[in-house]
């Protein structure tokens, strides 16, 4: 339903995509991962038609986004990430003058928007003006504007950026029930549990680049097993050596010397077998966790720095903000 | 790509209505929204109700204690159809303005990821303006009944007046909408719009009569498209025209000069708009 080939885009200097290649079956949920300014907005503006790229070749729904622009637009269905709605109309108007821009009949634009604020729990604001709506209302309007033509192919731009979890939990539920009605769903987001949560497929984008892709799962294998944490009762230095054996990396230990982190090889009963070790090197353990890695390891683990490293603009925001120390083990 | 794609029916069936009726269904769905803005915010509307009343009362009353007319009659008489002029040539802006504001927010995204005609955006912004335009007409013919203006000529050639003036205006929106199209924002729009709309006005026979103009003014004044309109509307109204005494052709034949205005620049500015629109709209 939607796919790309060698994808490129530059703005001036800046090269926005550096060639992106697509493939979202009919009816799977695509989510495309990445930091700001990774090329995701790019991404979608190309496919959604609103920009040429300039290099590559694109189809949605069959059609050439290049050559083919009208047909495309029949079929899908957009919500970009800054508000492409009119602030000065109500909820109600927005959605009509949509249905009436796509070529329904008054009546039939009419019933549509009804439908759309009652199915996106918008009825009873659908006649007040936007300005006044809140952020997870503005981008619920948002979202049923995309919809209102039932298009089979849909885009989503970051969709709950900028939500509080609240909203945000209720706009994943909303995203599930339209793909429960067999859409095929492109989606971009820097949250790497809104990926996990939604996504059937993810690709990881930086700097206009594919450089992962895969389902969770196998992305998340991709980096090694799970991730191991030990609370010391007493800071050790022997706690390092001991936990050698089963350590696939670094070991993170935290400022107090009472916390050690690491990724594990994973094996049967290994949290037993930790434990035993350090028992016998006359190590008191307070607590032992053994989690599967999250997608901000995964990233980590790809591009060497962390996620939210870029999406705070620089700011570095390393595992404990450099209270720790990082001991090598080979 | 190795995947075999199958095309799929379209969600939206290619409308049964002809395409002709399908634009035209576009630009009245703008048109409407443009409208529920003004409705939601009338005070953006001051250049064509405050403004006119408010430029007419003061012109006959300030400029008219000065301004002695060559051949006779009131400055009252003389000075409305240059109202028509000034309001309606410097309300053009608008269209600048406000099409600068839909380009430069979010909306057009929306516009352009639907299957809708986009030059109806233009269309529907222009018609917009032309109603606005109808209002500060009317605005400018009120105040001046009341300040004493009359015109003398038949309804028929009165009405004939009015709509030369409107279809001028018409016209020079499409300029405007040219410029609202290659500026950066609403206010760079403004601010061009008047640099250029303002002299465009005012070196005129709009305000005074031309023949003290120093020679090169008056050059540019006899053949200022705005002088033609305003010459050929004091022509239908019956009213004081002294710019009929002066020798340029456009002076001696101002209602075919304004037409010609009018009609070259629809013709020039309406594909320009729509070239620079679509050019825009590109990635």
């Amino acid at each position: 339903m939607i796919q790309a080939e060698g994808l490129k885009k530059r703005y001036g200097e800046t090269v926005a995509l550096a060639g992106i290649d697509l493939d979202v079956p009919a009816g799977a949920i695509l989510g495309m991962l990445g930091p700001n300014g990774a090329g995701k907005t790019t991404a979608v503006r190309i496919l959604t038609t609103l920009a040429l790229p300039d290099g590559g070749h694109a189809r949605v729904a069959g059609f050439d986004v290049v050559t083919e622009g009208p047909q495309v637009r029949r079929n899908i269905g957009v919500t970009a990430q800054d508000a492409t709605l009119d602030e000065m109309l109500t909820g109600r108007q927005n959605l009509v003058m949509i249905g009436r821009l796509s070529g329904l009949h008054r009546a039939e634009a009419r019933v549509r928007a009804r439908d759309l604020l009652e199915q996106f729990d918008l009825a009873d604001s659908g006649n007040r003006i936007l300005k006044d709506y809140s952020g997870g209302m503005r981008r619920r309007l948002d979202l049923a504007a995309g919809l209102v033509t039932h298009p089979p192919v849909l885009f989503l731009d970051e969709p709950t950026t900028g939500l509080d979890p609240t909203s945000r939990v209720r706009m994943w539920g909303i995203i599930r029930e339209l793909v429960a009605d067999g859409v095929t769903l492109l989606l971009t987001t820097q949250y790497l549990d809104e990926a996990d949560e939604l996504a059937d497929r993810i690709v990881v984008v930086d700097h206009g680049r594919v450089i992962a892709a895969g389902t969770a799962p196998e992305l998340k294998t991709k980096i090694g097993g799970a991730r191991l944490e030990v609370t010391l009762n007493a800071p050790d230095p022997a706690a390092a050596g001991a936990l050698g054996p089963f350590v696939a990396g670094a070991i993170q230990v935290s400022h107090d010397g009472r916390r050690l982190r690491a990724p594990v090889r994973s094996g049967d009963g290994l949290a037993t077998t930790i434990v035993r070790a350090l028992d016998e090197a006359g190590i008191t353990v307070d607590d032992v966790a053994l989690h599967q890695p999250s997608l901000d390891d995964v990233f980590f683990a790809l591009t060497g720095h962390p996620m939210s490293d870029r999406a705070n603009d620089g700011e570095p925001e390393v595992e404990s903000s450099g209270a720790e120390i990082e001991v090598a083990l080979r | 790509m190795t995947a075999v794609v199958t095309r799929l029916t379209p969600a939206i069936a290619p409308s049964r209505s002809h395409r002709l009726v399908r634009q035209l269904s576009n630009v009245s769905v703008l048109t409407g929204r443009n409208l529920v803005h003004i409705a939601r915010e009338p005070l953006q509307l001051s250049d064509v109700t405050i403004q006119p009343v408010l430029f007419t009362a003061l012109f006959v009353y300030v400029f008219g204690a000065g301004v002695v007319l060559p051949h006779g009659g009131t400055y009252a008489s003389f000075a409305i159809a240059g109202m028509l002029a000034l309001n309606l040539t410097t309300s053009a802006m608008g269209t600048a303005v406000g099409l600068s504001n839909d380009l430069n927010g979010g909306i057009i995204d929306r516009f352009r990821s639907l299957p809708m005609w986009r030059p109806a955006v233009l269309v529907g912004r222009s018609l917009t303006d032309l109603l606005t335009a109808v209002m500060c007409a009317f605005f400018v013919c009120m105040t001046g009944l009341l300040v004493g203006w009359r015109p003398e000529g038949s309804v028929e050639s009165t009405i004939a007046g009015f709509a030369i003036f409107l279809f001028f205006s018409y016209s020079l929106s499409w300029g405007c909408a040219c410029l609202g199209i290659v500026s950066k924002g609403p206010e760079s729009a403004q601010g061009v719009g008047l640099v250029v709309l303002f002299p465009l006005a005012v070196v005129s026979n709009a305000l005074v009569p031309t023949a003290h103009m120093p020679a090169v003014l008056r050059v540019v004044a006899d053949w200022n498209p705005v002088s033609a309109v305003t010459a050929a509307c004091r022509q239908l109204f019956a009213n004081p025209n002294p710019s009929a005494a002066m020798h340029s052709w456009p002076m001696q034949h101002p209602i075919v000069t304004s037409l010609m205005w009018s009609i070259g620049m629809l013709a020039v500015f309406a594909p320009l708009a729509t070239h620079l629109l679509v050019r825009r709209t590109r990635g």
